[in-house]
């Protein structure tokens, strides 16, 4: 065990102790995380910026609304509902289509307007927010999936997680949905995580539950390797929520949209450290290298220059 | 962010709590082990008289700690008197007084002895000197006194050789001249012994009588026992009266020094004063507390043994909880288990603490397991979340009712002290497991589950304890070293033990 924690120190892993004691706690201010934590907020800060997000339909605050809902949805074919405070894709629903009062979910299922209803209450009451405070439902716009990940991931739109220190993007992954996630690309609901190289945006080997697997368990098709489109766009993006947040350690996730490109889906103040197994390298070394230069790092275009720089992948 | 300052503060508290800590330990002797035991001794001295309608007055000599015992605590039961503790001559004497009295009287002195460890431990540092060598011998007596000492003298070469001359002379079958003068006939012990007392200062030593009892197990009616005590030294060497050997038995305690009686009386008929002992074998600690209280009130003031008894019980629980949280922090942030719930398994383990563990870890599951049955029910009918929670709460502690009468219909005692569950937690760690299990899936859900019951299980290790009870009703100052324990822990950045596990994938990767 000794022996493992020693290699693992020298492969500059960062465990959740020291995430949380030198990063985390140093360089995140608390008064920022209720504007991470909360994803209407998120998103309202993302698009006073200028950051495309998925378009947002409607927010649900109080019980009665409920009964706007179905009117809301009149509008909109497929939609998605998430608690604004929920975490790792609890309580989020992806409906792709209607047949009256029956709506579909993404894996074929049915979900009636009673069972939609039940759920948006729960939403409300905090079941799936931090701490069982109450909550807001959001609807928003379903993001369609680019074809360059149709072959890899299952019933779903994959993220791709950019972890930016100080500004400076230093690593990155994609994840991919699989039939276990239920369309989410969250690593807890069973994704799998692909690192990305961040000079290239090319996608490496992939880990599921902590192993390294390299294909999609559920279709097949290879993970690495693959270009991820737009990448110059998002890591510029990603350098930006710095000044958007504020906060020193952050997570953003992206969603690629067919149709209009890299759009920020949520900020993370709290990022996992998963990200690691999928790049196979650690992150203590590269927080410690823009822990140095951060004097000279002020510019987006320094620090995003800076990443392509040093972090490229072995 | 500043280690420093961490440091500095953590180092104080374990200085303040050691440093306090040991000062009980070794200064004090509070005792670190709950069943180390000392010989307490209470003694009685009950008065009786025959009171008649006129003012009464009864003194009585009484004990102070000596150099051999200490007296750890003393009170008096007297109805209606007056009751004034003083000193005379070096003695201590309670005098009760009263207007008027009339039929059987009894008053009580009570008293509660330890003996000491080391001898002379908590002695008078100076013995007061006794009015030097008046002795009221005169003529043909002071002649024969001072004939005895010519000749004792003559036979000795320290006082120890005198003192046995004089008491061999004093004790023998035959008198000689001078000492039948000065005993008179049919002398008493206490004769012989005043007499020794005149001839002992004659020779120019300060001599006295001690009076005292002799502590047994358990005596009725104790004689007073009564020696010799010559200055020497600072030091009130005892001597037999019978063989005139210096020394006597360990067990005798002195209670009062002079030639007058152990009691006195004016206005009653009838006095009668019988003494009686018994000993206990107590827990060390009963005995430093209340030799504390004696000696240093403050400190006794402010610990928890002052508090009634009934309420000691709350804080010997109430102590133990920063031990099972240091343990918490410990296997959460150290080894990375994951609960339900951050303090959910101290509670639950306090819970055990009632129950016993196996019991408990039964009784706790099957509630756990037929909530969350009801639970996931519970989910069909689309509740509300507050009335859905409202509910399993209701049904939490239907069917901890039920389990409570149906084990006592089995006759199972155990099963009664269900009821001492934390109803409300276990109501959230059925609703947060039920989430975990439909959201992350049944393994997910155990895996937490049973991580929370070992941990519960081994923090009611921690906490029922004997050894660990102890020490932090004892000594609550050690919680000032948990707590800078789980300060440092605050700043602990290294790897979790469940983390080494989980990361090795990424070694094989890269070797
Ligand atoms: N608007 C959307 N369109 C399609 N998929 C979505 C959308 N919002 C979320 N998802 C899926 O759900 C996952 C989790 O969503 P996210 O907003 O990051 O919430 P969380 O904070 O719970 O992770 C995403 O990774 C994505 O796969
Ligand atoms: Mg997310």
């Amino acid at each position: 065990m000794l022996n493992i924690a020693r290699r693992l120190k020298s492969a500059d892993v960062l465990g959740i102790n020291r995430r949380n004691a030198q990063y985390t706690l140093p360089h995140n201010a608390r008064r920022l995380y209720p504007l991470v934590d909360n994803k209407a907020r998120t998103k309202q800060l993302a698009m006073a910026m200028g950051i495309p997000v998925p378009e947002l339909y409607g927010i649900i605050d109080y019980e009665h609304q409920r009964r706007n809902l179905h009117e809301l949805l009149e509008r909109y074919p497929d939609f998605v509902v998430k608690p604004a405070r929920g975490s790792g894709g609890k309580g989020i629903v992806m409906i792709t289509g209607r047949q009256g009062q029956l709506y579909r979910k993404v894996n074929g299922q049915v979900l009636s307007w009673d069972d939609l209803k039940h759920h948006v209450s729960n939403i409300l009451a905090g079941m799936y927010s931090l701490g069982g405070q109450p909550d807001q439902a959001l609807l928003e716009y379903h993001v369609l999936i680019d074809p360059v990940f149709q072959a890899i991931s299952y019933q779903g739109v994959p993220d791709i997680r950019i972890v930016i220190f100080l500004g400076v993007p230093v690593m990155a992954m994609v994840r991919l949905p699989t039939r276990q996630s239920e369309g989410k690309a969250n690593l807890h609901q069973g994704a799998i995580g692909a690192g990305i190289d961040i000079v290239t945006g090319i996608t490496l080997d992939a880990v599921r539950k902590n192993q390294i697997v390299t294909e999609q368990p559920d279709t097949g098709f290879p993970v690495s390797g693959i270009q991820v489109p737009h990448w110059d766009t998002m890591l510029k993006t990603s350098a930006r929520c710095h000044e958007m947040t504020g906060l020193g350690y952050q997570g953003a996730d992206f969603v690629l949209d067919r149709d209009k490109g890299a759009l920020l889906l949520e900020v993370n103040a709290r990022p996992g450290l998963n990200i690691q197994i999928a790049n196979q390298a650690g992150l203590h070394n590269r927080l410690k290298l823009v822990e140095q230069h951060q004097q000279s790092l002020k510019s987006v275009d320094d620090r995003v220059a800076f990443a392509r720089q040093h972090f490229a992948a072995q | 962010m500043n280690n420093r300052h961490l440091y500095v503060l953590t180092s104080l508290l374990i200085l303040a709590g050691l440093a306090l800590f040991s000062y009980k330990l070794l200064v004090l002797h509070f005792p670190l082990s709950p069943d180390s035991q000392v010989k307490i001794w209470d003694m009685e001295v009950r008065v009786s008289f025959l009171a008649k309608d006129r003012p009464i007055k009864v003194s009585l000599y009484i004990p102070r700690t000596s150099s051999n015992y200490a007296l750890l605590d003393e009170n008096l039961v007297s109805r209606g008197y007056g009751t004034r503790i003083r000193k005379v001559a070096g003695n201590r004497q309670v005098v009760w007084s009263i207007r008027k009295a009339s039929g059987q009287q009894t008053l009580y002195y009570r008293a509660t002895l330890q003996k000491l460890r080391s001898p002379d431990e908590l002695a008078p540092a100076k013995p007061e000197p006794l009015q030097a060598g008046k002795s009221d011998l005169k003529g043909a007596r002071l002649m024969a006194a001072m004939a005895v000492v010519d000749d004792i003298r003559a036979r000795s070469v320290d006082t120890d050789m005198l003192v046995s001359e004089l008491m061999m002379r004093l004790n023998a079958p035959k008198l000689n001249q001078n000492l039948d003068l000065l005993l008179g006939s049919a002398p008493t012990e206490l004769t012989r012994a005043r007499t020794a007392v005149d001839i002992l200062q004659l020779a120019g030593l300060q001599a006295r009588i001690a009076h005292g009892v002799q502590l047994s197990e358990f005596q009725r009616d104790l004689n007073v026992v009564h020696w010799l005590q010559v200055l020497q030294r600072d030091h009130w060497r005892p001597y037999d009266l019978a063989t005139g050997e210096a020394g006597v038995s360990d067990d005798y305690y002195l209670i009062w020094h002079s030639n007058k009686s152990l009691i006195k009386m004016r206005g009653g008929k009838q006095l009668k004063a019988t003494i009686s002992v018994v000993l206990n074998k107590t827990a060390a600690l009963y005995g430093i507390l209340l030799q504390s209280k004696a000696d240093m009130p403050a400190l006794y003031k402010f610990s928890l043994h002052s508090l009634p008894v009934d309420k000691q019980a709350t804080y010997h629980i109430m102590l133990l909880i920063p031990l099972g949280a240091l343990l918490l922090v410990f296997l959460r942030n150290v080894i990375g288990i994951k609960t339900f719930g951050t303090f959910m398994p101290v509670l639950i383990a306090l819970a055990f603490r009632e129950t016993q563990l196996l019991w408990g870890l039964i009784l706790f599951s099957l509630v756990i397991a037929a909530g969350l049955m009801v639970r996931l029910y519970l989910e069909r009918l689309k509740l509300l979340l507050v009335p859905r929670l409202a509910s399993v709460l209701i049904v939490v502690i239907l069917l901890i009712t039920a389990l409570s009468i149906f084990s006592d219909n089995l006759g199972l005692e155990r099963g009664l002290s269900i009821a001492l569950f934390p109803m409300v937690i276990m109501t959230m760690t059925i609703e947060r497991m039920s989430i975990v299990w439909e959201e992350l899936g049944r393994k997910e859900a155990m895996q937490q589950g049973i991580g929370s019951l070992a941990v519960a299980a081994l923090a009611y290790i921690v906490m029922i304890n004997q050894q660990m009870n102890h020490l932090v009703f004892v000594f609550p100052e050690i919680l000032l070293v948990v707590l800078a324990l789980s300060l440092l822990l605050g700043r602990y950045s290294g790897y979790r033990l469940l983390e080494l596990i989980r990361f090795r994938a990424l070694l094989r990767g890269s070797s």
